[in-house]
């Protein structure tokens, strides 16, 4: 099996789609004769032609109310937004529109369409190039959150999403679009959607996670490993829906969630994960629930290392956790 | 210029061999064309070295400005002190010729303790002493905000005028249409200054809109568009001149399209074989703002060789001790993370911070 970095598995995805379903198409800024700025389109446009990987002008908010257009008409379209960092200027059409549909056309209408977009920090990109606004969609009703953190589920999920009948949101770690790489079979499979994937066993505290903060949390399990504690590293790779029942299941394993994610603290993601443990598993705790996130601050430019979680903010949680 | 005189071409003042349309030459003093050639030349330098400094991992990331010069400095030359800018992210001539030191433009590029921005954003600059808004990296925001910057001028009696600097790829964003919109229903004072350099990124112009030009717009919006010669510095000081003093006297906006062509690749992330050839680069290069305003000069007895070599090397040396100085300086401190959230720091902010120093 051939071993690729997680941007090229996005590729293959797109590539195998296209040339599976003539419905599938493409668009969004640069991607097309440049093959994206993260190359993840790169050949797309030399295979398919500028009719299926189009080169939008430059206008967020017409790229997915396009796409919604499409979609409706019968299309599949894989709208890429540069960066999610941009998506804010089409979001009146993503939760207004193309996350409505469904519902106010009384199920007549649907978006099956997949709105890709890099994000995250690690790139010194500051703070239009870094953030996570998952919570934004993941708020809103309608609307299918996906975040891949390997090669494998990468291709995987982005395949699910295409064949999708709602719309999703994918988000993809940029800061590992290139370093990390995994094994990833050629041709057709999927990753089911709402699915977590358990990546490493343990029994004293549950690091529950996504996106590249997976490594951080993997990172931070060896260390404490080597200090006597067992960590469980739970990748949830799908926020809406997300996976209840593998969340309860680690809870009640060790009793000490820790939830890490880039976004900032404040109704970030890992408050609805706190609610959800609260409200069912109570009785199972041993610690605290504890986040840790991304400062409640715009993403900084320098500094940004400190910024975001990484090996010792969560080594320090989980020996927070122990010692409770 | 009106839209209709579009159709003949772009507006232009100094032809490729530098001699000169008399009837429409603007009034400049020696000196301030001199300034104006020597800002030009300073920032073409001091945008290379940038770019070299990107490649040795000395600084973040840069989006040149080179081949556009004459249609940012030429414009900023038309301002008053009073006039406030509300730039796009490649707008560094603009600031040299607002008069901005290269040691502050460079603070912020080394993001060190005396970067102004303190390190939140790598908008190329922003200060309120130069009247100069951050540039916003999502293209086309600054926009509508220079439109409401003008009319609150206006409501307050006040003589500022906003100019505002985008590209050809912000045209096709909502905000510019509902900000010119906007902007023509309240007559504000604000100039928009198109910088077609014909790219976003690898979409070529044809990719952003079926109009020949982008001055042609401003007629759907009630007001007046001029195309000019963006790599020609005395059309694009004149055009700007007028539109000012146009907004001035209270008689409304104006959309400048400066014609031009970005030399250099979008950013210095950017590889621009992948998407035009080097031939159409090399036919651009031949229009060079830079060498045709010598030429005129030259022509003119204004300026020699000897003059051009001495200041070339005037400015190399600033600009290398200006280098060596910003990045002697001490880094940002990490707290400053948390600065500037906010007026006053809600105690949530506080406790991350406490967590901060804690942990490092
Ligand atoms: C809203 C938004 N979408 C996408 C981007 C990514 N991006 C940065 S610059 C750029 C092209 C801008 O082209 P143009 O407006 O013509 O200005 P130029 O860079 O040519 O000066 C794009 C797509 C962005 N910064 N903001």
């Amino acid at each position: 099996m051939a071993v690729i970095p997680l941007a090229q598995a996005i590729n293959q995805a797109l590539r195998e789609e296209m040339r599976r379903d003539d419905r599938v198409i493409v668009m969004g800024e640069d991607v097309g004769r440049r093959g994206g700025v993260f190359l993840c389109t790169e050949g797309l446009y030399e295979e398919f032609g500028p009719d299926r990987v189009i080169d939008t002008p430059l206008a967020e908010s017409a790229i997915v109310g396009v796409a919604l257009g499409m979609a409706i008409y019968g299309l599949r379209p894989v709208a890429e937004i540069q960066f999610a960092d941009f998506i804010y200027g089409g979001f009146d059409q993503i939760v207004s529109n193309i996350a409505k549909i469904r519902y106010r056309s009384g199920g007549q209408f649907s978006a099956p369409l997949v709105i890709r977009a890099p994000y995250g920090g690690g790139v010194k990109g500051g703070l239009h190039h870094s953030q996570s606004p998952e919570a934004y969609f993941i708020h809103t009703a309608g609307l299918k959150v996906v975040i891949p953190s390997t090669p494998y589920d990468a291709k995987g999920l982005l395949i699910s999403a295409i064949r999708d009948e709602d719309p999703v949101i994918f988000f993809e770690p940029k800061r590992i679009y290139r370093s990390v790489k995994g094994e990833v079979p050629e041709g057709d499979y999927t990753v089911p959607i709402g699915v977590s994937r358990l990546v490493r066993e343990g029994s004293d505290v549950s690091l529950i996670t996504y996106g590249a903060m997976v490594y951080e949390c993997e990172a931070a399990a060896e260390k404490a490993e080597k200090e006597g504690i067992s960590v469980e590293v739970l990748d949830l790779r799908s926020l809406l829906p997300f996976d209840g029942e593998a969340i309860i299941k680690t809870v009640r394993k060790t009793g000490r969630p820790i939830i890490v994610h880039e976004a900032p603290k404040i109704c970030g993601f890992g408050a609805e994960i706190a609610a959800f443990i609260a409200e069912r598993e109570i009785l199972s705790l041993q610690s605290p629930i504890i986040r840790v996130a991304g400062y409640d601050t715009p993403f900084p430019l320098v500094h940004e290392h400190l910024y975001l979680p990484n090996e010792r903010r969560i080594l320090d949680a989980i020996r927070k956790a122990i010692s409770f | 210029m009106s839209i209709i005189e579009c159709a003949m071409g772009a507006f232009q003042i100094i032809s490729l061999d530098g001699s000169a349309d008399e009837e429409h030459l603007p009034e400049l003093s020696t000196s301030q064309m001199l300034k104006m050639y020597r800002d030009m030349v300073l920032a073409r330098r001091l945008d290379s070295w940038l770019m070299r400094l990107q490649r040795m991992g000395r600084v973040a990331i840069h989006a040149p400005s080179e081949g556009q010069e004459a249609a940012m400095v030429g414009s900023a030359h038309a301002l008053e002190t009073e006039d406030w800018v509300f730039p796009s992210y490649r707008e560094m001539p603009v600031y040299i010729a607002r008069g901005v030191p290269i040691s502050e433009l460079l603070n912020r590029q080394f993001s060190n303790e005396e970067d102004p921005l303190h390190g939140h954003d790598m908008a190329v600059y922003g200060s309120r002493r130069y009247q100069i808004i951050p540039a916003p990296v999502p293209v086309g925001m600054q926009i509508p905000m220079a439109v409401g910057f003008a009319m609150a001028a206006k409501y307050r009696g006040e003589k500022a005028v906003a100019i505002t600097y985008f590209g050809d790829g912000a045209t096709s964003k909502g905000d510019f249409h509902e900000a010119l919109n906007f902007a023509g229903v309240f007559k504000a004072p604000v100039v928009f200054f198109c910088q077609n350099n014909q790219y976003a990124i690898s979409c070529p112009y044809s990719r952003q809109t079926a109009t020949k030009t982008i001055a042609e717009k401003a007629v759907a919006y009630g007001f007046e568009g001029v195309w000019v010669d963006g790599n020609d510095i005395l059309a694009c000081y004149s055009a700007t001149k007028r539109a000012i003093e146009k907004a001035r006297r209270g008689e409304g906006p104006t959309l400048i399209e400066a014609f031009t062509y970005r030399l250099g690749p979008h950013t210095t992330a950017d590889d621009p074989s992948r998407y035009r050839e080097q031939a159409e680069v090399e036919k651009w290069r031949e229009k060079d703002p830079i060498a045709r305003f010598k030429r005129f000069l030259v022509r003119r007895g204004l300026w020699s060789e000897e003059d051009d070599a001495k200041l070339y090397e005037e400015i190399e040396e600033d600009i290398k001790r200006e280098i060596e100085q910003a990045e002697r300086k001490q880094p940002l401190r990490p707290d400053v993370i948390f600065a500037d959230v906010y007026g006053s720091e809600p105690w949530h902010l506080a406790e991350e911070r406490d967590e901060l120093s804690r942990l490092i």
